[in-house]
């Protein structure tokens, strides 16, 4: 643990400015920085602290917030035997800085991220979609794509071919909410959602 | 390759750059893998893989599942080694919940790591074999893999898809009489290696298949995000059960060949040694496993056993709790990763307190080794391109997801 710490520090002081604050959870090394800064704290890592494996680029989306994406990397150090976590915030608009060129593993990493969630990388050799389908439009991790999606797909046999027509479900999908009135959960009554609702900042 | 769908040649230049389509369904292709091939008469210029021919959606799934009824997906990712990447995401639980796993359960845990690790090796060795022209060894191995899967489906009920992992321990204990055939099992194995080896080692076809092809150095194998094999390879003495150990490994007895030249024909050979290797972590965990129970004690979150809940009421009540609601994982983001048959096998957990993952990435070992095909692949003919593919040794569960 206070191995992390040091090394936490160690990095902040050597990139002045950049990392905006480290923080080391269940025996994990976390770094938030800014997103402009990516590129170059990702090289100093990478030459001057060893992490030359990139494990992992991801997204999480968190809707409620202004920035709604975290964009999370993973980087191994197997010199040194230590793993280090780096996050930056961005919106839907703001293209994060590609890292193709320092770690040419990041490439399908990042197509998958502009995949999934629809955050744009700069710079990117070859930012296509990957794993969805081909002709394929939204982005399904997006906490606001539901589960059903939005399209399903059918031979027909008169057109003898695959065609696409909306999800049809005889059910609805029962999404459960196990939130607990008896748990200090809000106790919402059907219709009444809004009556106590923050107004919203202009 | 006898069906080529669509060729586009370029005619009228010096030097005509063919483009083939290899798969969606090849035989070679491990599953379903589109690759556009550009050839310049025999030897390939760029290749360019399309996945997500088999992507369903897991990561998303997942998100609207409990924790518990997320394990099950885990098995579908790498089918060909289920329980190891049900062991990756149990540890993310256990992490973020602070459950401790009993011994007896540690070891019956390593135990089925290594039943997996030997389950994904002979697929690996037998149909690589099978892609430079052998057929025989597919015919030997997928025997012992047929035994390794019924010891699979007499701990947990089914052949491939176990979920008996669980948050805390496994799900049932094992019987004795399952422990005793395991280690039989381990007595004649390393003979049926023999003979395996027999037929592949040193055959003068298997080599000139595999010797000094899909060659990759240290430094190449880092930056395109290789581990496992492909990365040991290489010379890198890393593998996650020595260098970050987890369960018991730590106090087993087993070495982690290295490779020279990290071409195709070091990685069989290394996973000759590995399948080895395992067979005799599997023994030590026989000899050394303690009685005890094998999954965690606390029934926030490990269901009671079946027998007590038909006993006592409070275990009646969690049963159902347990089995409805789920269990709520305190909020925070964790990354666990095994080093399973194919690398590093990752899961990044982000929890918000509630009962289901709030975000959970897996990070599939075969990933970044697919997505080097382009750069290991250049310059190298077109026949090499099966033999390199069945050396990355990917599955497309995982690739998908």
């Amino acid at each position: 643990m206070a191995d992390l710490n040091d090394l936490g520090g160690k990095i902040s002081a050597a990139l002045s400015g950049a990392v905006k604050a480290t923080n080391v959870t269940f025996g994990e090394l976390t770094l938030v920085i800014e997103l402009n800064d990516i590129p170059r704290v990702m090289k100093s890592l990478r030459d001057e602290f060893g992490f030359t494996i990139l494990i992992d680029v991801t997204a999480v989306d968190w809707p409620q917030r202004a920035k709604r994406f975290d964009v999370v990397y993973h980087l191994l150090s197997t010199r040194n035997n230590t793993r280090v976590r780096v996050k930056a915030e961005t919106d839907e608009g703001t293209a994060v800085p590609t890292i193709v060129p320092l770690f040419p593993a990041a490439n399908w990493f990042e197509r998958e991220t502009f995949d999934m969630y629809g955050v744009t990388f700069a710079d990117h050799p070859d930012l296509r979609r990957l794993l969805t389908d081909y002709g394929f439009s939204g982005f399904p991790l997006r906490k606001d794509f539901p589960l059903t999606g939005y399209v399903e797909l059918r031979y027909d046999d008169e057109q003898k071919r695959v065609v696409y027509q909306p999800v049809k479900l005889v059910q609805e999908f029962r999404d459960f909410d196990f939130m607990s009135p008896w748990e200090g959960a809000p106790y919402i009554l059907p219709g009444d959602e809004k009556a106590s609702a923050p107004e919203k900042k202009s | 390759m006898s069906a080529v769908p669509d060729v586009k040649v370029d005619d009228g230049s010096e030097n005509p750059q063919v483009t083939i389509n290899f798969g969606p369904q090849h035989p070679a292709a491990h599953g379903v893998l589109r690759l556009v091939l550009d050839l310049d008469g025999e030897i390939v210029t760029r290749v360019d893989p399309h996945i997500g021919l088999l992507h369903r959606g897991t990561e998303k799934l997942i998100e609207h599942k409990t924790y518990l009824q997320a394990i099950g997906y885990f098995d579908r990712l790498d089918y060909v080694a289920p329980m190891n990447q049900e062991h990756a995401f149990c540890m993310a639980i256990e992490r973020l919940t602070g459950l401790e796993v009993p011994r007896r359960g540690q070891f019956v845990r390593v135990l089925y790591c290594e039943i997996g690790r030997i389950l994904n090796h002979l697929l690996q060795v037998t149909t690589q074999a099978l892609d430079c022209g052998a057929l025989t060894p597919p015919l030997w191995g997928f025997e012992e893999r047929e035994k390794l899967m019924v010891f699979y489906e007499r701990a947990s009920g089914s052949r491939m898809h176990a979920k008996y992992f669980r948050p805390g321990g496994v799900h049932e204990d094992l019987p004795p009489e399952l422990v005793a055939d395991i280690y039989e099992w381990t007595n004649h194995f390393p003979q049926v290696l023999d003979d395996i080896e027999g037929l592949l080692t040193n055959s003068r076809i298997f080599k000139q298949r595999n010797v000094d092809i899909g060659v990759i150095s240290r430094a190449d194998a880092e930056s395109w995000g290789m581990s496992g094999v492909m990365l040991r390879s290489t010379g890198v003495a890393w593998d996650l059960r020595r260098s970050q150990p987890y369960e018991v490994y730590s106090e087993l007895d087993f070495q982690i060949p290295v490779g020279k030249n990290g071409d195709n024909y070091d990685r069989y050979l290394m996973r000759v040694m590995e399948m080895r290797q395992a067979c005799k972590i599997m023994r030590q965990c026989i000899e050394k496993m303690p009685a005890g129970p094998v999954v965690a004690e606390n029934h926030k979150i490990v269901p009671p056993r079946r027998a007590e809940m038909k006993r006592s009421m409070e275990a009646l009540i969690h049963h159902f709790k347990l089995y409805t609601e789920g269990f709520h994982v305190p909020a925070g983001e964790v990354y666990a990763a095994v080093e399973a048959p194919k690398g590093e096998f990752g899961v990044y957990l982000v929890a918000d307190g509630t009962n289901r993952p709030y975000k959970c990435k897996i990070r599939a070992p075969s990933y970044p080794h697919l997505q080097a095909m382009d750069f290991m692949c250049k310059g190298h003919m077109l026949a090499d391109i099966s033999a390199v593919l069945g050396s990355l040794d990917v599955v497309f569960g995982e690739v998908d997801r």
